[in-house]
């Protein structure tokens, strides 16, 4: 997975941990700091969460800051809300993110839209985490990736993280962060691991990465997609071909600063994500681009590659099949550099 | 937390019971569809021990009673909605074990093409309107097909499952609320297997009876043993007629999950002898002694129908075995009419 040319923006002689430790050491290291922190949410104290990401925090916390909840999404998202507001940092996890939707009003009408309402004089500092994507053979209801229906609302961030690495440092500035905060974990890297160091650091939101140089194609991706796009470029680089892969890491509201440049240096850009396709962040990315600059510098259309325009299926190789493939992304780039 | 015994309802008094006039042939029906559902689970959870099942399911064994003792009371033109756990609804409400099999296995002759799988099987020519992946997902769609059977003076009942822990959706409290004040026929039927996934419903509810529920919605409502395929029975027996009459009722059946909640279940909530405490009242044992103290079939004739009702499992596997995996260019159909 890892790649000579990739960026693990990770400091030397770390270990390695999974990105669902990553996320459990950052959840546990700001609780340690502050009482205001806690963690609310199905099944998340004994059961240690659906995933398995907060396995053993209960013992460490006890009840009271790692709270299991009812199954009630909409309380738990306006709980949190509500809790934000008078001065708790609550994080919630909601189990899959496809069940953010019950939870929909009060992130939607309430939690991203109170500060503003109020002319400024409310922070609704909370995290929602919630595991997204498919690929595990869920089907339908278990699948989706929604991140573009939050980038879609002001007032609320959008964080994706693609690496244990980000995942720890990205959750802990959306701990830190005023703002509510969805933060999208991938159901498929929960057990990846990657290089993390021992001592704290954080990553701010709102900074993409470039993961690899390359100056034949930009490939802005993220989530899950980003290993599957640096696999790709291992494999053509053997043939020359080098790749860019941008991270924005944030979606919401977005570093478009490295995505503008990377463009201007290649003058071909893909937009790869799992999301379906019609009306998926990669739009918003491709609009960024031929506003900017960067316009001037493309030798080719910019192309969007996401998921075929379907509910997830269940069967495997269906489901394999909806998102980008290796062999789609493939082709994609190499019928932009022909 | 020891095994607790459910409340029973009125309508169990000795002589009256609906369930005293069941015919040998329905008896052996129930009997025949509790063990399809046990072998059918059994097979699914082995196919997911060997990693032959993609993706997750929700097991019903324990829990028998509950979807048999319900659904025999309907006709095949009545409605219901399922759950995640779904399986034992699915075949008590009658379906065709190879397509649902099939399905399991994301084969192309499965009920939903390979594209829906456990949680999404549904047989709307069997008036079977889904299990579903969102809990409490299922209940207000019970409630327009009752609007339906209402606003077109049919003469059927919606019977919606759901979980104690759906309880506490949103959904669930529309629901009810609102097939209460418009008086539609739904009977509503918790299974109260104790927990929604690691929670126990002491921890999740504030309520020692679940039926209390009912209360805060004007409808009647009635806890019922659910290890007990007569008590369902008769039970429901009662609610269909009143769900005809007068409008909703909810049932909530005390059962209990043997398996951990889906694939991945460490069991860490509760203990071995929770469990164990539990499977003294197994429901096909109880609904077994039953049939041999009325003496409506011998042991060997329910030893036959247990054998018959695995290969009927197996044939269904290899029904399966003979499809093939779904054709790529059939993920974009079925997305609009
Ligand atoms: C809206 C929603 N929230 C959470 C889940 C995850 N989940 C699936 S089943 C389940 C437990 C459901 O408990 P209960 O309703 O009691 O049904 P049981 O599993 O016990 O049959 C949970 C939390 C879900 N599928 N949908
Ligand atoms: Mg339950």
């Amino acid at each position: 997975m890892s790649s000579a040319k990739q960026k693990d923006g990770a400091a030397t002689g770390v270990r390695e941990i999974t990105y669902a430790e990553a996320i459990r050491e950052a959840m546990s290291e700001e609780m340690r700091k502050s009482d205001d922190v806690f963690l609310m949410g199905e099944d998340v104290g004994v059961y240690g969460g659906a995933f398995g990401v907060s396995v053993g925090m209960v013992d460490e916390f006890g009840e009271d800051r790692v709270r299991d909840t009812p199954i009630s999404e909409a309380v738990i998202v306006g709980a949190a809300t509500g809790a934000a507001v008078t001065g708790m940092r609550p994080i919630a996890e909601i189990q899959f993110s496809d069940f953010i939707t019950i939870g929909m009003d009060q992130l939607v009408n309430q939690a991203a839209k109170i500060r503003y309402m109020f002319g400024g004089a409310a922070n609704v500092p909370m995290v929602i985490r919630a595991p997204a994507g498919s690929g595990t053979g869920a089907a339908a209801q278990h699948s989706s990736s929604m991140e573009a229906w939050y980038t879609h609302v002001p007032g609320l961030k959008v964080v994706t993280p693609s690496s244990p690495y980000d995942a720890k440092g990205l959750l802990k500035s959306a701990i830190a962060d005023p703002n509510p905060v969805v933060f999208l974990e991938q159901k498929l890297l929960y057990r990846v691991k990657g290089p993390v160091p021992e001592e704290e650091y954080t990553i701010p939101l709102s900074s993409s990465e470039v993961k690899r140089e390359g100056d034949a194609v930009t490939v802005v991706t993220w989530g899950r997609m980003v290993n599957r796009c640096l696999e790709v470029a291992d494999e053509l680089s053997r043939e020359g071909i080098e790749m860019e892969v941008v991270d924005p890491r944030t979606l919401m509201p977005l570093d478009e600063g490295p995505i503008v440049a990377s463009a201007k240096k290649t003058g071909r850009v893909l937009i790869v994500h799992e999301a379906v396709q019609t009306g998926g962040y990669g739009g918003e990315i491709a609009a960024r681009i031929a506003d900017s600059e960067a316009f001037y510098y493309l030798d080719a259309p910019i192309k969007r590659l996401g998921a075929l325009d379907v509910p997830v299926p269940y069967n495997p190789v269906l489901e394999a099949n909806v998102v980008p493939t290796h062999e789609k992304i493939t082709a994609a780039v190499r019928e932009l550099v022909q | 937390m020891a095994a607790k015994t459910a409340r029973t309802g009125k309508s169990s008094r000795a002589g009256s019971r609906p369930s005293d006039s069941l015919t040998a042939e329905q008896l052996t029906d129930m009997y025949t569809k509790m063990n399809h559902i046990r072998a059918f689970e059994e097979k699914v959870a082995y196919f997911f021990s060997r990693g032959m099942i993609h993706g997750t399911t929700h097991l019903y064994i324990g829990e028998e009673a509950t979807a048999v003792g319900a659904l025999a009371p309907l006709s095949d033109k009545d409605l219901i909605t399922s759950t995640h756990r779904g399986h034992g609804h699915t075949i008590s409400k009658g379906i065709d074990l190879n397509r649902m099999m099939a399905e399991l296995l994301g084969r192309s002759n499965g009920y939903c093409k390979g594209k829906g799988g456990s949680m999404h099987i549904a047989d709307l020519s069997r008036g079977n309107l889904g299990a579903n992946g969102i809990v409490g997902g299922g209940i207000p769609i019970a409630v327009g097909a009752a609007l339906t059977l209402k606003m077109r003076k049919q003469d059927q009942v919606v019977v919606s499952f759901f979980g104690d822990g759906a309880l506490n959706e949103g959904s669930f409290h529309e629901s009810v609320n609102l097939a209460s004040v418009w008086d539609l026929p739904v009977v509503f039927v918790c299974e109260d297997n104790q927990y929604g996934m690691s929670m126990s419903r002491h921890k999740s509810i504030n309520l020692d009876d679940l039926a209390d529920r009912a209360k805060a919605y004007g409808i009647p409502g009635k806890t019922i043993d659910g290890q007990n395929v007569f008590e369902v029975y008769d039970a429901m027996v009662e609610a269909i007629d009143q769900a005809k009459k007068t409008g909703p009722v909810l049932l909530v059946s005390e059962t209990y999950r043997y398996m951990g909640h889906s694939k991945s279940d460490a069991n860490r909530y509760r203990t071995k002898e929770e469990i164990n405490e539990w499977k003294k009242r197994d429901p096909i044992a109880i609904l077994r002694a039953e049939i041999l103290r009325r003496g409506t079939a011998d042991e060997k004739t329910l030893d036959g129908i247990e054998a018959q009702t695995r290969e009927d499992i197996e044939a269904a596997v290899r029904f399966a075995e003979e499809a093939g995996e779904p054709d790529v260019n059939d993920i974009i159909n079925d997305v609009y009419a």
